[in-house]
């Protein structure tokens, strides 16, 4: 029951983490109609910054928000000089370019914050695990992060769908011609957009990094994960990608802890403990193989016509 | 058709002789170190040809296309790690393997488009990666080493670095000469056909998934044979090897070269391994200048090099 709880938390906390990197994603994906291979740089930037930033400030917080407005600015650099070309031109033209990018960041880090991985301490105050059910105790920072993520992801879902700037974002996920014949700056919106997804993408670097070493190439694994989760979700679509993230999120957390035990019943033990890391890591391949096959245009497709 | 003194067909003699005499430049100078380069260039040339027929002739953007790189190369270190050394058995067998992968997720991925389609070849190559981390008994994460290379008793000696660099290049010209007949063939026009007007082709009456499949697996088939020269060249497989990252530098190759035209991708692949190669020598940080070089190009180089070339011959 304990270690059920404690999976199923941890399952959500993958989840929402998944879904900031993802919204953002998914933004520029269906807004822009940009495939864009370094958000995950964005990522492992937001990391390096919060360590960079909470060392020498020195406090936990302020640290983080230095680090925040950092991936922002990032980002919207990042778009004005390179990709903001690159708009209206084939996905194939976007993979090559966003996989320099990549290539740049990494060793860009690696000749500023050197080979070696950093290490963000947490304060005392996250560290104090807390009791959720009485005898389930779960660490404070994890709590933080569901809390922060969905706290965020709120506040997206408002922005979004509540104030003018989310409607003229969701008109531009489903026609992007029409908003520009409308009179709507695109330049600015797309600016904006963009500068959003990074620190989203930002925000959740730096989430994960207290619980993982800040390290080169940090960003690429979850940033496949991320592509994994806008597919299934329906490229361009907010509300996919959150319920793909967390179904993204529990079915690769359980699979892992429970995969192992559910397979030593059916196969002999020696063959589970071979077949079960394999089988648990290739879960949500699996899931969104499925899912494409049987809907194409992902769970819940943005612009349908 | 008619082969005129161009820039393109210039550059694609100079690759097809100067590949044939690199061999006797390096006994020459006694630099053995270019015939290494270059029979590892040549591996991933054959490798980044085929993805050039699905992705420039046939318009399939596959993100998974190194799986490939991988199942050839698993199928010749399994079979060796298991005594069988033959290079009859263990090249079929990893032509096979590789043309049974193509077709599974073949049939699967070519029901989507697009983006969608290329995130769903990239997830299978995933698949297809943990498949192999999994492989305890064959190292796992760590991969295998292969203490002999595959025996083709007496026609061949692939630890002979010459005869061995020969055999990349015969496999690498053959996989050209496929490329070409395949695309001027009925069949080539169809799946060419298909890039440009998919509509248009399923009215007149072709069956369009069918002929994508049949091109798809091709291609699969075409690089598993690279992935087999790869394991025998490195004398080593790892799931490394099919990680998405390797995936992304053979498109980048084919697009690099210039996508859709025959020496395209081999142009590519000569240029971004000596470039990785040289650069990497100037400096520890080569990814610092390769990236935004990268950049330049799509920003400012339509068409990879082979379209420069294009553009500057016609004047």
């Amino acid at each position: 029951m304990l270690l059920v709880v404690e999976q199923f938390l941890n399952g959500l906390q993958l989840g929402l983490l998944l879904f900031l990197l993802a919204a953002g994603l998914t933004l520029v994906f269906g807004i822009m109609d940009l495939v864009n291979l370094a958000h995950g740089s964005l990522y492992m930037m937001g990391a390096y910054f919060a360590a960079t930033f909470v060392a020498w400030t020195g406090s936990f917080i302020g640290g983080i928000v230095l680090a925040l407005g950092a991936t922002l600015l990032l980002g919207i650099a990042l778009e004005f000089i390179a990709l903001r070309h690159l708009y209206g031109r084939d996905h194939l033209d976007h993979v090559l370019a966003t996989f320099g990018l990549i290539l740049f960041f990494n060793d860009a880090v690696r000749l500023i914050w050197g080979p070696a991985g950093l290490a963000l301490p947490l304060p005392a105050w996250l560290t104090v695990p807390i009791q959720i059910v009485p005898g389930v105790f779960y660490p404070a920072y994890r709590l933080a992060i569901i809390v922060v993520a969905l706290a965020v992801a709120l506040m997206l879902y408002v922005v979004v769908m509540r104030t003018r700037l989310g409607m003229l974002i969701r008109a531009g996920a489903s026609n992007r011609e029409m908003i520009g014949a409308l009179g709507i700056n695109i330049k600015l919106l797309y600016t904006l957009v963009f500068g959003l997804g990074a620190a989203l993408a930002g925000l959740a670097g730096l989430m994960q990094a207290p619980i993982l070493t800040v390290q080169i190439g940090m960003g690429e694994n979850i940033l496949i994960l991320a592509f994994v989760i806008i597919v299934i979700g329906g490229i361009g679509s907010i509300r996919g990608a959150f319920v793909a993230s967390i179904l993204v999120g529990m079915i690769d957390t359980l699979g892992r802890a429970f995969l192992p035990d559910l397979l030593r019943k059916i196969l002999s033990s020696a063959a589970a403990s071979t077949a079960a890391p394999a089988l648990s890591s290739m879960l949500i391949y699996l899931l969104m193989a499925i899912v494409l096959v049987v809907r194409p245009e992902g769970l819940f497709p943005a612009n349908r016509r | 058709m008619t082969a005129s003194l161009n820039a393109r067909n210039v550059v694609a003699a100079l690759i097809v002789v100067g590949l044939l005499l690199l061999p006797l430049y390096a006994q020459f100078s006694g630099n053995m170190f270019v015939l290494t380069l270059f029979t590892r260039i040549v591996i991933f040339a054959l490798a980044a040809v085929s993805l050039n027929l699905i992705m420039g002739y046939g318009g399939m953007m596959s993100f998974g296309h190194a799986a490939y790189l991988g199942i050839g190369g698993y199928a010749v270190g399994i079979l060796a790690a298991e005594g069988i050394g033959s290079g009859f058995i263990q090249w079929p067998v990893a032509l096979l393997a590789s043309a049974l992968f193509a077709l599974v997720i073949g049939a699967l991925s070519l029901r989507t488009r697009g983006v969608y389609f290329i995130m769903i070849t990239l997830a299978f190559a995933q698949m297809a990666y943990y498949v192999a981390a999994g492989l305890a008994r064959y190292g796992g994460d760590d991969g295998l080493t292969i203490y002999k290379r595959s025996d083709f008793s007496g026609l061949i000696n692939l630890s002979s670095r010459v005869q061995f660099y020969y055999l990349c290049t015969g496999c690498l010209f053959g996989g050209i000469y496929l490329v070409w007949r395949i695309v001027n063939s009925r069949f080539g026009l169809v799946v060419q056909g298909l890039r440009s007007n998919e509509q248009r082709m399923q009215a007149i009456g072709f069956p369009v998934t069918r002929y994508r499949l049949v091109c798809f697996v091709i291609a699969g088939t075409m690089c598993g044979l690279a992935g087999a020269l790869l394991a025998n060249n490195t004398d080593f497989i790892s799931p490394a090897v099919m990680y998405w990252t390797r995936s992304g530098d053979l498109m980048v190759m084919v697009i690099l070269g210039g996508m859709g035209s025959l020496f395209g991708p081999v142009l590519g692949a000569i240029v971004y391994l000596v470039l990785e190669e040289f650069l990497s020598q100037v400096t520890e940080y080569w990814a610092l200048i390769m990236g935004p070089l990268l950049l330049l190009i799509v920003l400012f180089g339509r068409g990879g090099i082979m379209g420069l070339l294009g553009r500057f011959s016609r004047g």
